[in-house]
């Protein structure tokens, strides 16, 4: 009697620590970036361009190309993501072919980020033209989501109970109909939640726009889908290991991490309360 | 002696895969009457049901062979549409499987996927619905809340109020009281008995009470093989099978 409840605490000692360290090496790292970039964070510091060599001035160009870039991303991903999800799940014979897709979708979200990023130099910027740009490196960006949002809308329609299905096809609905109106909105949050998420990693890469659109330093915001632009990861890495006075700009460096580790927060964020608010409206 | 056929099975086969569910079976539902199938657990009357309105077509890697008829026209005939099928046959399945929608909204879905919009065609048929389904003294003043709200039996006779909105002519339930309380179950089969008025119904059940409660006819199915089919009340007092006197009597089962 006594080892039996003696083993459950120990147990749930266990599980308890192994959150706690995880939570540990989370605060640690945002005190870390917070109190070494938080000084540099000022209305400047957000809406400025760099000046003299990056070593005063804001990021401002960074924040706007990040922000940019996500959206073409989105336009990609997003569509993509869930119409590919809604065939495989709903539509799609299952067999030996959409095992094999499923598995080849799943590998394809292993692939290093610097693949996808070279493989965006090939096929946008060169065969499709597009220039090293906004678009290729937002495509490129979409390419590497695109498994994620897959897999993560797939989930959210597995969750959905096949007697909904059922229940709609009964009463004389078409298939198109019964997803449309009796399985779609209630996988909706899930789907959105996992795409956001999606997106929020695809903001904080570094690898994938390095060869496909991202500067170095531009003087001037990009006009144009088919313009440069900078970018946040891009920056924080060049200010931490390519630029000339790294000892200087250190506290920028922490500054521009501290943005974007705010901005990939805040899409997490966005996902966590879409998902809330839409939950709470279908329950009426 | 028998009303004409509304819908009939004629030497239906079955298969899931390579694994055959139903043999040969041939079933006359006659029209305005209420069909009873029992039989054990996996003797294929849930799958024989589904194949009524051809709700097995979703399932993969099933085949069907024979013919199954109503009206006398083949529904696997090319011409029949399966979604219009599926309007004319309706379906109330083991569980209540209400969506969560409000309550009116289930009852108006199949009125809408059809096509009608108009405002006051649907409250009217909603209403129509609800009162044939015997629940809408108790929902009248609630229909716009959540349908999972309500209990079991009422969710069961939503399901129903549902399938009779769209106006079919056959009415299917696929175990429709197993898994809702004594007194929700005797609604219900009150409720099939008024029913059968407008509506040729089949009704797959375990209960054996229920069946003689409820049917004018009844199919006896064991392992996929109709074992006798007749009137309710010789299957239940004078069968002609052993295996059927067995069955009825509880020696197995």
């Amino acid at each position: 009697m006594k080892t039996k409840k003696l083993v459950q605490f120990a147990g749930f000692l266990l599980l308890r620590v192994c959150l706690y360290l995880v939570l540990a090496v989370l605060l640690i790292l945002l005190y870390d970036i917070g109190s070494k970039g938080g000084g540099s964070i000022s209305w400047e510091f957000l809406s400025k361009p760099p000046r003299r060599g990056m070593t005063e001035g804001g990021i401002f160009p960074a924040i706007f190309g990040t922000f940019l870039v996500t959206i073409v991303t989105a336009v990609l991903a997003i569509p993509l993501g869930m119409f590919t999800a809604i065939y495989l799940n709903e539509y799609a014979r299952q067999g030996r072919l959409t095992r094999l897709i499923r598995l080849s979708i799943r590998n394809l979200s292993g692939v290093p980020s610097i693949v996808y990023g070279l493989f965006g130099v090939i096929l946008f910027v060169n065969i499709f033209k597009f220039g090293t740009s906004i678009l290729s490196a937002g495509l490129t960006l979409g390419l590497m989501t695109l498994p994620w949002t897959i897999t993560a809308s797939e989930e959210a329609l597995k969750t959905i109970p096949n007697s909904y299905r059922e229940g709609s096809l009964a009463l004389g609905a078409t298939k198109w109909q019964s997803i449309r109106t009796n399985v779609l909105p209630y996988a909706m949050p899930g789907m959105l939640t996992g795409t956001v998420l999606g997106l929020a990693r695809a903001a904080g890469e570094t690898a994938p726009i390095m060869f496909t659109g991202a500067a170095f330093f531009l003087p001037m915001l990009p006009k144009s889908l088919s313009d440069q632009f900078m970018a946040l990861p891009y920056h924080l890495y060049i200010m931490a290991t390519q630029h000339h006075d790294i000892a200087k700009v250190r506290p920028l460096a922490y500054g521009t991490a501290l943005v974007l580790i705010a901005l990939v927060l805040g899409l997490n964020m966005t996902a966590v309360v879409l998902r809330f608010r839409l939950r709470r409206k279908r329950r009426m | 002696m028998d009303p004409r056929p509304k819908i009939e099975a004629r030497n239906l086969d079955f298969f899931y895969g390579e694994k055959q569910a139903l043999k040969n079976l041939n079933i006359a539902c006659p029209d305005k009457q209420v069909t009873a199938i029992i039989g054990p657990s996996g003797c294929g009357k849930s799958t024989f049901i589904r194949t009524l309105n051809r709700m097995n077509d979703v399932v993969t890697g099933t085949r069907v062979r024979g013919e199954i008829l109503l009206d006398g026209k083949n529904i696997h005939a090319g011409d029949i549409d399966v979604v219009d099928l599926r309007r004319r046959v309706g379906m109330v399945f083991q569980k209540p499987n209400p969506f969560p929608k409000s309550i009116y909204d289930n009852v108006a879905y199949g009125l809408r996927v059809n096509g009608l919009r108009n405002r006051d065609r649907l409250d009217e048929t909603v209403e129509k619905s609800l009162r044939a389904a015997a629940l809408w003294d108790e929902v009248k003043d609630r229909l716009r809340e959540n349908a999972f709200a309500l209990s079991g039996g009422q969710q069961q006779r939503l399901c129903i109020a549902r399938a009779l909105a769209v106006e079919p002519e056959v009415m299917l339930f696929d175990e429709p009281c197993s898994a809702i309380d004594p007194i929700a179950t005797a609604k219900i089969e009150d409720l099939i008995q008024r029913m059968k008025q407008d509506y040729t119904i089949v009704i797959v059940t375990h209960n054996m009470q229920q069946a003689a409660r409820v049917s004018d006819f009844t199919a006896f199915l064991m392992l996929g093989e109709l074992i006798e089919f007749g009137e309710t009340k010789t299957i239940f007092t004078a069968p002609s099978e052993k295996l059927t006197e067995d069955y009825v009597t509880g020696r197995f089962g």
